[in-house]
């Protein structure tokens, strides 16, 4: 079965202007903040890691006509569910019907300030030699794979330059999975404006870069 | 995707407050969630963590040229020496607005963004147009926030696509030697750590300086 995330949304048209909005403006409902916090909350509890979460999102089948915290919200539901967390009924019913999953890793009011400032660093020691060097010239794999990757749409079979070597990551397409850590190489790609968007007449003297684990490149 | 949603049900919840509601009771009777955590997730997020933390940052560097040079070499550190580190700012890097070159970041895939430093991110940076468009038409996205450069002026679009999260360091503004750090940080907006905005001028409109 292909994987299908509707996020991948760079170089899409029709989406319209976008409106700019003040500092301040967090939430437009009193729901959206209960859902932010639930879902940090949650992570913490380690059932699940943030690319799973990610692949959860990007997958929503109507992801397109949902707002952010709408789509938060459907994600973590589907999370819970995919753990078994959390059963169909007692989402319907609004009460938890049978005992959770046991666990010690539930986070306290007391703890947040560390938590969030301890953060989850993805860098790990590499189990290899880069690849890649400053200044090398890849191109990127042409095929969409059938799981969550981080690489977008716009960017697959470019060619581009490394212009940073980040060090070895967590990667994130068999993180999601639950296939492990496999930290890879992760590098700053540049891309010219010229090879990202042949058929357009639009020069703007612009460059994209994303960052690629090394799975995603090869060899110019 | 749509914008926000408007769920006017006079003198009754709407479905999703109901369904936010149902799901926070399961999870704290089976003991997942601490409701007083989820309170103070939220009242950090609203009071806490947002754009003046990198507001200091900018200006801290705009003062002191030893600080800028590590911040452009490590931002991690930089950051991280100011007080200010952590969740989805774990890996941080610093890219510098200079006469012939203009920086912006996106997340075209998701929304990711620096929350230690910026806080949660606006509305219009989580959203399609903005993903869409800024990797393809930056200079229209700009125009929209009312940002205009010289053609002869390089604009990097920075993509993030894994956990390394890109802080924007907006040139001074024109006649700012004489104030404060403090005074500074009051000038330096959310949208130009972001890159969808120019910081303000010491009398404090936000018209863009003259660039070369």
């Amino acid at each position: 079965m292909s994987y299908r995330s509707n996020a991948d949304l760079g170089g899409q048209d029709g989406h319209g202007a976008v409106h700019p909005e003040p500092e301040g403006e967090l939430f437009h409902a009193a729901w959206e903040p209960r859902v932010l916090a639930l879902t940090l909350a949650m992570g913490a509890m380690g059932l699940w890691n943030i690319d799973t979460g990610r692949a959860a999102r990007e997958t929503l089948a109507d992801y397109r006509d949902l707002s952010y915290y709408r789509i938060w919200l459907a994600g973590l539901e589907k999370l819970l569910l995919q753990s078994g967390a959390v059963q169909a009924d007692e989402l319907a019913q609004g009460r938890s019907l049978r005992s959770g999953l046991a666990t010690s890793k539930v986070l306290r009011a007391a703890e947040v300030a560390a938590v969030l400032a301890r953060g989850a660093p993805t860098a790990r020691p590499s189990l290899g030699p880069a690849r890649y060097a400053l200044g090398h010239r890849v191109r990127t794999r042409d095929t969409a794979p059938p799981h969550h990757t981080r690489l977008p749409g716009y960017a697959r079979g470019k060619r581009g330059v490394i212009e940073r070597v980040h060090g070895a990551h967590v990667f994130a397409d068999t993180h999601a999975q639950g296939l492990g850590e496999q930290p890879q190489w992760l590098y700053s790609v540049a891309f010219d404006e010229t090879e990202l968007w042949a058929d357009s007449t639009s020069r703007q003297n612009a460059t994209v870069s994303v960052d690629a684990w090394e799975p995603y490149l090869e060899p110019a | 995707m749509s914008g926000p949603e408007h769920e006017h049900e006079r003198g009754s919840l709407s479905s999703t407050e109901l369904r936010v509601r149902a799901l926070e009771t399961v999870l704290t009777q089976k003991g997942y969630v601490d409701p007083a955590a989820l309170d103070e997730l939220i009242d950090t997020y609203q009071t806490k963590i947002g754009p003046r933390n990198g507001a200091q940052v900018v200006a801290h560097a705009w003062r002191d040229a030893e600080f800028r040079r590590q911040l452009l070499e490590d931002a991690t550190a930089a950051i991280a020496s100011l007080g200010f580190s952590g969740r989805q700012g774990e890996h941080m890097v610093a890219v510098e607005n200079t006469p012939e070159q203009h920086n912006v970041v996106v997340c075209t895939l998701c929304s990711c963004y620096p929350w230690p430093i910026l806080g949660l991110p606006p509305t219009w940076y989580k959203s399609a147009p903005y993903r869409a468009r800024v990797v393809k038409d930056p200079r229209g996205v700009l125009s929209d926030f009312g940002v205009h450069l010289p053609e002869t002026m390089r604009i990097r679009v920075w993509d993030s696509t894994a956990e390394v999260r890109y802080l924007v360091l907006p040139q001074p503004p024109a006649a700012s030697e004489h104030l404060t750090e403090r005074e500074l940080a009051d000038l330096v907006t959310r949208d130009s750590m972001i890159g969808t905005g120019l910081p303000l001028n010491p009398g404090g409109a936000s018209t863009p300086r003259a660039s070369p």
